[in-house]
Order: C-alpha cells, then structure tokens, then sequence
C-alpha cells in the first residue's frame, strides 16, 4: 500500500473537523474524495500534508509514519500537493514558480521519468508562452496549470489535488481532466477532491464519501453508482 | 551655483542619505514581517546596539572598518539566536502574533537596559575615519565626504541584497516565502532555516546602518527609537513585505524629512505620520502592499 491513513482527528480549535477518518491510496490508483462542502476534504489533505497537523491517528506512506510530520519533511517523503487556492507565488515568475517545487537534494523515485521544466512546458502548453511572466498575471486556467505542473516538479509519488474543475470554463475542465489522466498513467498516483462528480466519475477508480467529517461511504465508482440513496443523502443534487 | 540652489542640493543629498540608511533598517523589518508575519519592535534596538559595539571595536582596534565589520555581524549572531530560542518557542506556543509582539518588545527592552548597564547612558562620540574626514566640492557646494560615503555602503549593500534576493535560490525561496510560507513548505523546503536566515539578514542590515550612523549621530540608548519608527513607516506605506516599496518609501520619507526641517521645522516631525495616514486612508495595503 503506498498511503493509508487510520482514524484520523483533526480540530479546529474547539471544531472536530475529522473524525476517525480512515482512507488508502494504492500505487497507481486515482482515489476521490466526495462530500459536500464543509465535510473536511480539503482538511484531509491539509491533516496529509502537515498543513493541519491532526491530533490523533496513523498516516504511513510507502511504509514510514508521516503522521504529525512537518509538511516539508512529508513533501521531501514524495507528496505533493495542489492546493484549492492554488497559491501561486504572486510576484515570482512562471519559471520561477515552477522552480520552486524542485526538492534540492532529493532523488526522484527510481521507476519514474524526472519531470523537467521541458516536460512540464510539454503538458501545459500555455505555460512556456507564459514563462516570464508573474504568477499574478496569469488567468484561472493557467494558475491552475501551473500549480500542477510546480507539484510535478517535485516528482511526488503521491499527489493532493484539491478541487482543480473549480471555477474553471467547461473546456479548462476537460483541460485538467486530461492532464490529471496522463500523469497518473506516467505513475503518479492521485488522492483527488473533486466537486464535480462527472469528472470524478471519468477519473476515479475508487472513491470515499464523506459526511460531516466522517467516511459515509466507501468503494468502487460503479459501487457508488448502485446506491442511488447514498448519492442523493450526502451529494449535491444537480 | 547660487545660495539657494546649493541649500535645495544640500538638503537632497541629507535627504539621500537618510533615505538609503531608513531602507536598510526598513526593507529587514519589512522582509520580516512578510516572511513570518511579525512586526519586530526589537529592530531598532538592533540598530542602536551595533552603534555601541561599533564604539567598543574601534576603541579596541582603533579601526573604523574593522567595527563596519564586526558589529553587525556581532547583531546578525544575535538576531539568529533571538530567533531560533526565543521566537520559535513563542510562535510554537499557539498564542498567535500577541506572543511574538511581546516578546520582541521585551528583547528591545532588555536590551536597552543591557546597553546603559555596559556603556553607561551618557552620550558617546564615534569620530568619521580618517580616510573620510573633511568636505568635498559639489559644484561649488561644500558637502562632508562621509554623508556621500553612506549612500554609497547602501547603495553596495542593496545591490548584494538585490543579488542575493534574484539571482539565488535561496533568494527565490525568500520572495516566495513572503507571500505564501505555507506553500513553500509544502513543496519541501524547510522554512525555518530561511526564517532564521532571512532574521539574520535583517538584523544584521540594521546593524550595518548603525555603524553607518554612529559617526553623524550621538550614540545613546535611545538612538534606535526614531529610526526603529521612520522605518516602521516606511514599512507600513510601501506595504507590508514589499522591498520595491520599502525603497521607494524610504527615498521619499528621507527627502520629506529633510525638506520638512529646512522649511516647516514646527511640523516635520508629524509629516511622515501625515503621510502614513493620507496613504493608508486611500490603499489601507500600502503602495505596493497586498496585506492589510
């Protein structure tokens, strides 16, 4: 198993944001999490990365405890993270962005090709017209790329991603969905929240389902699909 | 020249030179404060602290260059440690930015009693080195060669500032740091190595300007104060964390001075709090700012 994590606590001050949640990744899988808003998915992720240290519980990554880690020592483990914000850096350029997620010192895994800035250019496009310009000057869709591609350069073996669909145009959507898929079948596997359920529908293998803080469901995307009453209990109706 | 055009040039290359010294007290403040989002009250301290071990290297070595040397490293040191003991407890105490606030106000305090306990409160004198001493001739204006000699260590000192900041990684990682922490840690870096460096870095910049300083000033305990504020300003209307702004300010702020005394003496020293009020009343975030 490349990550589990076991009955995970995390709190906001007095607020119990997760509670006992338990989920894994396998290699190569690409793993969703479902729920609506304000159920902790991006908490998850935050309480993965050590952004949001969670106060109980186990997370082990290719076998070694990640759990309280500090979240550079859990990046330099091999994750990565695509935060929904995406905070770019504002004032640094492109390049300079995607610079910044080189872990100096850290090899890259042994079976993976090395992403390079050229292999990122290579799937985003727009980013190599873009290169000298600032984070801030970009639009919503290249930010987005460019958070992807700056995780990339890291070479994670896990990667976070955190509502990449969101407020982005349909055709951007699809953008995302394509590249979220061509990275996984270079390797990298996907711990993915998604509000938009046909792109995770398209993409997922397995999905959690959370309630408030709390694993609801778990199992296959066809799995869910069978239980209408599920859905409609702790998704969105659209 | 005429009289009136050498007092305009006067009073533009003091205003120069104050300027250039407000930036390197302001842009360590202002780095900082974006970096780790706390205001430290000790960086005035710092300042007057290097002016005094300034006063006890030359008085041990009689070299003006050798202290320009020494003392802000000796402040660097300090800065170093102040931050890896003491705010890195502070910040890990969960009690917020109140925790930091305090406690540098308590090291710039502790300090100022360090400093009359070990040099005595009576004002001290450091002379302008030899090799700087006496005045030159700026068509037709008589100007002391020291006052010049401050513009150019700034200007050397902005320029490796510069180099560092956007040629390094390093320098890279620290922009980066100032508008999003977080997310430099999260891609691997180990951030509060680049705190504890980046603290240094300030500390040791206001250092330098002590020493920049002594030889025009009295050195007393109370020489950080008005500085440690000017910089403040300059910090808070070019906008937190922003060093472009903080040059900028400071150029501005060091020519509003010295225009203020030479033509309304009464009101100079509420001009740069005037200012900072009409700024922050138009862009609460500072001119190149983007935090409140």
């Amino acid at each position: 198993m490349l990550f589990r994590a076991t009955n995970l606590n995390t709190y906001y001050g007095l607020i119990h944001a997760l509670q006992k949640i338990s989920l894994n990744v396998d290699q190569g899988e690409i793993v969703c999490l479902l729920g609506r808003n304000g159920m902790g998915k991006s908490t998850t992720l935050k309480s993965v990365m050590g952004l949001v240290p969670p106060q109980s519980g186990a997370i082990e990554f290719q076998g070694r405890s990640i759990f309280r880690a500090l979240p550079h020592k859990v990046a330099r483990a091999g994750v990565g993270l695509v935060p929904q914000e995406r905070r770019i850096f504002p004032t640094l350029t492109v390049e300079e962005n995607l610079l910044m997620g080189v872990k100096a010192g850290c090899q890259p895994p042994k079976d993976l090709e090395p992403w390079t800035l050229k292999r990122v250019y290579k799937h985003f496009n727009s980013l190599e017209r873009r290169s000298r310009n600032k984070g801030s000057q970009l639009s919503g869709g290249e930010q987005q790329m460019l958070c992807m591609g700056r995780a990339l350069m890291g070479n994670p073996l896990l990667l976070l991603v955190d509502e990449p669909s969101e407020g982005l145009a349909p055709l951007l959507v699809k953008e995302v969905r394509d590249v979220l898929l061509q990275i996984n079948q270079a390797g990298v596997s996907i711990l993915l929240v998604e509000h938009n359920l046909k792109v995770a529908m398209s993409l997922a293998h397995r999905c959690y389902l959370l309630g408030k803080g709390f694993v609801a469901f778990e199992g296959t995307m066809a799995e869910l699909q069978a239980r209408p009453d599920v859905m409609a209990k702790y998704l969105e109706v659209s | 020249m005429s009289p009136e055009t050498q007092m305009y040039l006067a009073q533009g290359i003091h205003g120069l030179a104050y300027g250039m010294l407000l930036f390197l007290v302001a842009s360590g403040l202002t780095l900082i404060f974006g970096m780790m989002g706390i205001l430290n009250i000790a960086h005035g301290a710092f300042f007057m602290l290097s002016a005094y071990l300034c006063v006890t290297v030359l008085g041990a070595t009689g070299s003006y260059w050798l202290s320009l040397l020494i003392a802000p490293l000796g402040v660097a040191l300090l800065g170093i440690l102040v931050e890896r003991f003491m705010l890195r407890r502070a910040q890990a105490s969960g009690m917020g930015h109140i925790a930091e606030l305090l406690l540098t106000l308590g090291v710039s305090l502790v300090l100022a009693e360090a400093v009359k306990l070990t040099w005595g409160t009576e004002g001290l004198q450091v002379n302008v080195p030899s090799a700087l001493a006496g005045l030159v001739n700026i068509a037709g204006l008589e100007y002391p060669i020291y006052r010049l000699f401050i513009i150019v260590l700034s200007l050397v000192v902005l320029a490796l500032l510069s180099l560092v900041l956007f040629k390094t990684r390093l320098g890279t990682i620290v922009r980066a740091a100032v508008s999003d922490p977080g997310m430099v840690s999260a891609l691997g870096v180990n951030t509060q190595i680049v705190f504890m460096l980046v603290f240094g870095l300030g500390s040791w910049m206001a250092g330098v300007a002590g020493v920049a300083a002594a030889p025009i000033l009295t050195v007393f305990p109370g020489l950080g104060d008005q500085i440690g504020m000017d910089a403040f300003v300059v910090v808070v209307v070019g906008g937190f964390g922003s060093l472009f702004g903080a040059l900028l300010a400071a150029l501005f702020l060091g020519e509003l001075n010295a225009f203020g005394i030479q033509f309304i003496p009464k009101l100079s020293p509420v001009l740069m709090f005037s200012f900072m009020a009409l700024v922050l009343a138009f862009k609460p975030t500072g001119l190149f700012g983007e935090r409140e």
